[in-house]
C-alpha cells in the first residue's frame, strides 16, 4: 500500500460576493516509501495549493477542500488541527522555495534547529545543540557549530537551503514535500541540493513529493511524474515513460519547446501557444483546447478522463493523445536514460551534455 | 634526467619553506643584495652541466611553488577569516546607524542634554529659585537684565537666573518624556501584543478578543490626543505626575496598533508558514518568531514618541497643568510664564522654546535614522 494516497483531491477559494475558484479539481496519484513523485506544472496550476492542503496549512476560512488524501491509512483532510500539528515534523514535513524568506531573520539558525529538535523529540540543552550540529553536518554545512550561532542572512543561499533540509529531516519525517526547492538558487547549487535530497530518499527511505516546473528536476531526481494542467492531473506516468513518449499535447509541447544546444543554428523555439488565462472550465472540455496544436471537436464534450492509451501505467487525460513522437527526435528520448545523481546542467541540456 | 629534476629542488623547497629568510638557505648568499628570483640565485653557482636544465626549469619550478604558495596563502587567508559569527539584527543595524549623519547628530544632542539634565542641578550658577537682583532697576532694559557677565541668559520677570533654571528644568523634561513613553511603551506594547497574539494564535475567540481591544484603542485614537491629556490632567490635578500619565497614556494606543500590526504582518511571512510545517507549537511561534521580528518598528516608535513626548508636556506644562513648583522649572512652564512679557523680554520665551525645539529634534534624528537602519528593505 501507498504511503500517501491522494484521491481526487480539490481545493476551492470562496470569497464573499466573487465565483468561487477551483485552485485544484481532482487531482490524484499516490507517492510509495522511498520514491520521488514530481508535480509539474507552469505558475497557476496547483502544485502548490495542493501541497499546502496536504500539510493542512491552507487558510482556515475562504477554503473548501474536497477528496481525500490519506496517509498510511489516515485522511489527512479530516484530521483534527492537534493532531496534524503533531505530525508534522515527524510524520510530514515540507520544505519551501524561499530559503531566505523561510529562515526568521531575527533567530540563529541553532535555536530555529533545536526549536523542531525539543518539540517532538524532547531535547534540550547541550543535547539538542550535538544534535542540531550533527543534522548541519548530515546536510553538508560546513562547520556546523559555527553555523549554529550565524543568522539566517550571513549564510548562502544553497546553505540556507541545507538549514531547512536539516529542519524538514531532523525528526525523520517518512513524507517530505518539497515546493520548488530550487528555484531561488543558481544552477550550480541546484544541483547540489537535488543531490542532497536524492542521498536523503536513498538513505533513509524518505518518500519525496518534489513539486517544481523544471523539467530539468524531473528527469533528474522523479521517479514517477504527475504532469498538472489548470488544476488537474494531465498526464501521469514513470519518469522514463514521459520524457520517451509525452503523450498530452501539452507535456508533448513542453518537452518539444526546450531548447537544445544541438539544434541548427537560427531554429526558431517551439512555445506552447497562449498562456494559462486562455483556458476553458473542465466542466465544457478540455481546459488545455484553447493552446492545443491536436485539438479536435471532442475536446469540447465534458471533461476527459484518465485513459491509459498506449502504454499500461501511463495514463493521459486527452481525447486526442499525441502518439506519433517523431518531432521530439535525438537525445531527448534518451534524457531518461541519464544518471539519477547526475547534476542539473546536464538534465537541463540533455544534447549539449552529450 | 629525472634525479637533475629531484637534486635542485631542494634547495627551491628550502628557500620556500622560510619565506622570510630565504636567502639563508641558498648556497650562494650573494642574493641578499640583489633580492633575486629563485631561478638567479640556484643557476649561478651550480656546476655547468646542471645548470642549463635547472636554469630552464627554475621559471617552472618557480610558478608551480608559486602556485602552491598562493593555495597555502589562501588556506591561510581562509582559516583566519573570522566571520561575524553571532551579528545579530541589531548589532548590524547598530553599524549602519553609526555611518548615518542623521543619527550622530542626533545622538549627539540627545547625549548632551541628558549629561546636562543629569548633572544640571550641580552645575547651575544659581539656585533656580534664587531672585539674585532685588531692587535693581535699569532705564534701558526695563525691569528685565538682559545677557551679562554674571547672568549668561539673564534674568527672568522674578529675577532668577534664567541658564541655571534652564539647566534645572531639563531634568523636569526628560524625565517627563522618558516616563511618559515608558508608561505608553509598556501598556501599549502589552495591549497590541495580547491583540496580536490573540489574532495570530487564531480561531474565532481570538479573532472577537482583538477586535474588541482594536476598538477600544480605536476610540482612544479618535480623540485628539491633547484633548485626551488635557482631560486626563483635568481629572487627576495639577502635578508632574499628572502630566507624564496624561502624555503616556496618549500614547498607548499608538504603540498598540503599531505592535498589532506589524505582528499580523509577520504572521503570514514565510518563516512562520515554515515554522508551522514543521509542526511548531503556535504559542512558542508567537513568542519566538513573530514578537521579536515586530518589536523593530515599536522600538524606533520610542524615539519618536520620546520627541512628542517632550512637546506635549511643554504643551500640557504651558496650558497651566504642569508642576508649578519654582523649584522644579519644567520648560513648558518656563515658556508659559515668559509669554505674558514677551514684548518686553522675548528672549525669556526664546531660550525655553529652543530647548524644547532641539531636543525633540534630536529624538526625531536618531530615530528616522534608526527607523532606515532597521528597515530590512535597505539591509544589504
Amino acid at each position: 500500500m501507498a504511503l500517501l494516497n491522494v484521491d481526487e483531491l480539490a481545493v476551492t477559494f470562496t470569497a464573499r460576493g466573487r465565483d468561487d475558484f477551483r485552485a485544484v479539481s481532482g487531482v490524484s496519484f499516490t507517492v510509495d516509501q522511498g520514491e520521488v513523485v514530481g508535480l509539474v506544472g507552469e505558475s497557476g496550476c496547483g502544485k502548490s495549493v495542493t501541497s499546502l492542503a496536504l500539510m493542512g496549512l491552507l487558510p482556515a476560512k475562504g477554503v473548501r477542500v474536497g477528496g481525500r488524501a490519506e496517509y498510511d491509512g489516515t485522511d489527512l483532510l479530516t484530521l483534527p488541527k492537534s493532531k496534524l500539528r503533531d505530525m508534522r515534523g515527524t510524520q510530514l514535513a515540507m520544505i519551501f522555495q524561499d530559503p531566505l524568506s523561510s529562515l526568521n531573520p531575527v533567530v540563529p539558525i541553532g535555536v530555529q534547529v533545536t526549536e523542531i529538535l525539543s518539540r517532538h523529540r524532547g531535547l534540550r540543552g547541550e543535547k539538542a545543540r550535538k544534535e542540531a550540529a550533527h543534522l548541519l553536518d548530515r546536510v553538508g554545512i560546513p562547520d556546523p557549530t559555527r553555523r549554529l550561532k550565524e543568522y539566517p542572512h550571513q549564510l548562502s543561499g544553497g546553505m540556507r537551503q541545507r538549514a531547512l533540509i536539516a529542519m524538514a529531516v531532523a525528526c525523520a519525517p517518512r513524507l517530505l514535500i518539497a515546493d520548488e526547492p530550487t528555484t531561488a538558487l543558481d544552477v550550480t547549487i541546484q544541483a547540489q541540493i537535488l543531490e542532497l535530497l536524492r542521498e536523503l530518499v536513498d538513505q533513509e527511505g524518505t518518500a519525496l513529493l518534489m513539486i517544481t516546473h523544471d523539467l530539468g528536476v524531473v528527469a533528474g531526481l522523479c521517479d514517477r511524474v504527475n504532469v498538472l494542467y489548470a488544476g488537474k492531473a494531465v498526464e501521469a506516468a514513470e519518469r522514463r515513460e514521459l520524457f520517451a513518449a509525452p503523450m498530452h499535447p501539452y507535456a508533448h509541447g513542453l518537452l518539444g519547446s526546450i531548447p537544445r544546444l544541438d539544434s541548427p543554428r537560427g531554429q526558431p523555439l517551439n512555445p506552447i501557444r497562449g498562456s494559462i488565462n486562455d483556458q476553458i472550465p473542465w466542466s465544457e472540455g478540455c481546459a488545455f483546447a484553447p493552446r492545443c496544436d491536436h485539438y479536435v471537436m471532442e475536446c469540447l464534450t465534458g471533461t476527459p478522463q484518465l485513459t491509459e492509451p498506449a502504454t499500461a501505467g501511463h495514463r493521459v487525460r486527452c481525447v486526442n493523445p499525441v502518439l506519433d513522437q517523431s518531432d521530439l527526435a535525438g537525445p531527448v528520448l534518451e534524457a531518461p536514460v541519464m544518471d539519477t545523481t547526475g547534476s542539473e546542467a546536464t538534465a537541463r541540456h540533455p544534447g549539449g551534455a552529450a | 634526467m629525472s634525479t637533475e629534476r629531484n637534486e635542485p629542488r631542494e634547495p627551491d623547497d628550502a628557500a620556500r619553506a622560510d619565506g622570510a629568510s630565504p636567502e639563508g638557505a641558498v648556497p650562494e648568499p650573494a642574493g641578499t643584495a640583489t633580492t633575486p628570483t629563485a631561478g638567479a640565485t640556484t643557476g649561478g653557482p651550480g656546476p655547468a652541466a646542471p645548470a642549463g636544465p635547472e636554469r630552464a626549469e627554475s621559471p617552472l619550478a618557480k610558478a608551480r611553488m608559486s602556485k602552491a604558495d598562493k593555495i597555502d596563502r589562501l588556506a591561510q587567508l581562509t582559516a583566519q577569516r573570522t566571520t561575524s559569527s553571532g551579528d545579530s539584527l541589531w548589532v548590524a543595524a547598530f553599524r549602519r546607524l553609526r555611518s548615518s549623519k542623521m543619527a550622530i547628530i542626533g545622538a549627539v544632542i540627545i547625549a548632551v542634554f541628558v549629561v546636562l539634565a543629569i548633572i544640571g542641578p550641580w552645575i547651575a550658577p544659581y539656585s533656580p529659585t534664587a531672585q539674585t537682583w532685588r531692587g535693581e532697576v535699569f532705564s534701558n532694559r526695563g525691569i528685565f537684565v538682559g545677557p551679562r557677565a554674571e547672568n549668561w541668559l539673564g534674568l527672568d520677570n522674578l529675577g532668577r537666573d534664567q541658564l541655571s533654571r534652564l539647566l534645572v528644568g531639563a531634568r523636569q523634561t526628560l524625565l517627563v518624556g522618558v516616563v511618559a513613553t515608558v508608561i505608553g511603551f509598556v501598556v501599549g506594547a502589552l495591549i497590541g501584543g495580547l491583540s496580536g497574539a490573540a489574532l495570530a494564535l487564531g480561531g474565532r475567540t481570538g479573532q472577537r478578543i482583538d477586535t474588541v481591544i482594536m476598538r477600544f484603542i480605536d476610540m482612544m485614537l479618535a480623540l485628539p490626543s491633547l484633548l485626551l491629556a488635557v482631560s486626563i490632567a483635568a481629572v487627576m490635578g495639577q502635578s508632574l505626575t499628572t502630566v507624564m500619565i496624561a502624555v503616556g497614556v496618549v500614547q498607548i494606543p499608538i504603540f498598540a496598533r503599531l505592535l498589532r500590526g506589524s505582528m499580523l504582518a509577520q504572521a503570514n511571512a514565510d518563516y512562520v508558514l515554515a515554522a508551522r510545517s514543521l509542526g511548531v507549537r503556535r504559542r512558542r511561534i508567537v513568542l519566538a518568531h513573530v514578537l521579536p521580528n515586530s518589536l523593530g518598528p515599536v522600538i524606533v516608535q520610542c524615539t519618536l514618541v520620546l520627541a512628542t513626548a517632550i512637546i506635549e508636556a511643554a504643551a500640557l506644562s504651558f496650558l497651566g497643568l504642569g508642576n508649578l513648583d519654582a523649584a522644579q522649572p519644567e520648560w513648558g512652564v518656563m515658556l508659559a510664564q515668559a509669554q505674558r512679557f514677551f514684548d518686553a523680554a522675548p528672549m525669556l520665551a526664546v531660550y525655553p522654546a529652543l530647548g524644547i525645539i532641539i531636543t525633540a529634534l534630536g529624538f526625531t534624528l536618531l530615530g528616522e535614522a534608526m527607523r532606515e537602519a532597521l528597515d530590512p528593505k535597505l539591509r544589504s
